[in-house]
């Protein structure tokens, strides 16, 4: 049988796209009930009522897919609330029409997966930029960066996160895989690592800096405590 | 002039806002789209100070005696860019139109620059109109938003073949500011319509045109930071990264300046308030008090007095031929202004 807590334990497999964070640390998941037979629930609310459709769509939809591979589920209900797309959106979901089902003419499913892809890859960067960057610092050289597996990496959220992320773009993650890629897949070379930390550097900050705008604009909309994520990174 | 700690400068806001979002201007049948745009703007003024955080019903439509409080007075704006904004569809008499700035601007016609806006989709009668507009207006710069909607058409690129004539009538023209809209928007639905690449065919094809790309591209930093980098007629608007940011989220700040001020440097900065989404005062201040928050930041460029000086208002004076007093240019710049008023003496 499958408890709130399992629902709220699965929805935190779903990611922004755009910022690669869960939408239960991002605060996104308003509500989620679970009812004796099984039916659930979940109530998502997104910084603003304008907040891009498309990347609305992906994490509502994520969301349904998620519990409804939990086991004892029965119907799954995710609604976006107070967005100017709400009922479009939440009318294709519930009866799995896709985004091209919610705006009929106006976009095609493919665009929207290779506009994932390109934020999956950028996230990549980003977060292998920061796992790198603490390696330099405990005194790990360039060539020793470039000889490293995957095999080497430290464990912790971020390195398991970019495998994560290497698996959902098909870059291999085996043990014998190199520890950092590019974007494109291809192993960083200890005479480019310096431009790639710079650039996955900058794709952080951008990411940090949308998420913070994000986190501030819903804190603000819904009058919710501080969120110390400033702090932990 | 704004003074701070006995210090003077020198400022000029590139890109403010005189709008007019109240529901008596909502085209009937799209309130929830009209309500929903100024209900989003009015969340972002939540990311300031609380004490300048304004009811909702002043914020759909303030008063130029507010906007000469608040921009002149209070923040000693020596110039402003009023920026233009139709969104005819959902707002009757257009958001923030040319003709509506230019009613400003005529009661302060020594501090406030109009500029207007074009769309390539509007072919032959958008280039009648430009025309038009620039003879009224003496138009030095335009804004322009591709990801707007026109006849079924969900948004468009600067490197489009089509623009091309825009631009030939820009430079005909004297319309040398091309302010690009490249931040937080709505639609298109599935195009990535944040994506500033676009920006860098059309910079490199056009060097007599300055492109100012609004918000830095954001949430897209990086793809903006990359395409500026290599092309000298590319500069950052700093709207939203000051009042959005500043703030709310202090340490992210500090980052994106530090990655501003390394790719694009602190020549091609512009301050930029986005007023009325903020009041500009507090963003002048922190500007003006900035400094990394620790020495976590210690690789990113520094910016001194003088780098300030030239964000707040010596970049964008020259952008817009603005004469800038003898007491507030810098040392550096003396002897390069003497020679502009030379050359325009002469001419």
């Amino acid at each position: 049988m499958t408890t709130r807590d399992g629902v709220m334990d699965a929805l935190a497999a779903v990611y922004d796209p755009e910022l690669d964070e869960p939408i239960t640390t991002l605060r996104f998941v308003s509500s989620c009930e679970v009812n004796a037979d099984g039916d659930v629930a979940v109530a998502l609310r997104l910084p603003t009522p304008q907040c891009a459709p498309n990347f609305a769509f992906l994490m509502a939809a994520d969301a349904r897919n998620v519990v409804r591979r939990l086991p004892g589920v029965r119907d799954v209900i995710v609604t976006l609330e107070d967005h100017y797309t709400g009922e479009e959106i939440n009318a294709a979901l519930n009866s799995g029409a896709g985004f091209t089902g919610a705006f009929p003419g106006e976009t095609d499913d493919d665009e929207l997966e290779a506009l994932r892809e390109l934020f999956l890859r950028k996230a990549l960067v980003a977060r292998q930029g920061r796992v790198c960057a603490a390696l330099i610092e405990q005194g790990a050289t360039e060539a020793g960066i470039e000889e490293m597996r995957v095999r080497d990496l430290p464990d912790g959220p971020e390195p398991r996160r970019c495998l994560e992320l290497r698996a959902q773009l098909g870059i291999p993650v085996g043990p014998d895989a190199p520890a950092f890629v590019a974007a494109d897949g291809a192993p960083v070379c200890a005479d480019q690592l310096q431009r790639w930390l710079r650039m996955a550097r900058l794709i952080a900050t951008s990411l940090e800096a949308n998420g913070g705008i994000c986190r501030s604009l819903l804190q603000f909309r819904h009058g919710l405590a501080d969120d110390p994520e400033e702090v932990r990174r | 002039m704004f003074a701070r700690n006995g210090d003077r400068y020198f400022v000029v806001d590139a890109h403010c806002h005189f709008w007019n979002a109240s529901p008596e201007n909502w085209v009937k049948g799209q309130e929830q789209y009209a309500k929903g745009w100024i209900e989003c703007f009015h969340a972002y003024m939540g990311l300031g100070p609380a004490e300048t955080h304004w009811p909702l019903e002043k914020f759909q439509k303030y008063s130029e005696e507010d906007f000469v409080k608040d921009v002149f007075e209070d923040a000693g704006a020596d110039h402003v860019v009023l920026q233009s904004t139709y969104l005819k569809s959902w707002y009757t008499e257009g958001f923030n139109t040319l003709e509506r700035n230019s009613k400003l601007a005529a009661n302060h016609p020594e501090k406030v620059i109009v500029n207007g806006r074009w769309d390539p989709r509007e072919g032959e009668a958008g280039l009648e109109q430009l025309e038009q507009d620039a003879k009224t207006h003496k138009l030095q710069g335009a804004k322009l938003y591709t990801a707007e909607w026109y006849n079924g058409s969900r948004g468009w690129r600067l490197d489009d073949e089509m623009c091309k004539p825009f631009y030939a009538k820009c430079k005909e023209l004297g319309i040398t500011n091309i302010h690009v809209h490249k931040g937080p928007t709505i639609w298109p639905l599935d195009k990535d319509a944040f994506d500033p690449r676009d920006v860098d065919e059309a910079a490199t094809d056009n060097p007599e045109l300055n492109f100012i790309v609004e918000h830095v591209g954001l949430p897209r930093i990086e793809d903006f930071c990359f395409m500026a980098t290599q092309e000298p007629n590319v500069y950052a608007g700093l709207a939203v990264v000051l009042g959005g940011l500043m703030h709310a989220r202090p340490r992210f700040f500090s980052k994106v300046m530090g990655e501003l001020l390394f790719w694009v440097g602190e020549d091609k900065m512009l301050y930029g308030s986005d007023y009325g989404i903020w009041e500009p005062k507090w963003q002048i201040e922190g500007l003006l008090d900035w400094d990394y928050p620790d020495d976590t930041y210690s690789d990113y460029p520094r910016l001194n007095q003088d780098g300030k000086r030239k964000i707040l208002g010596l970049n964008a004076a020259k952008l817009y031929g603005i004469e800038v007093p003898k007491e507030f240019q810098l040392a550096d710049d003396t002897a390069a202004a003497k020679e502009d008023a030379q050359l325009v003496e002469s001419a």
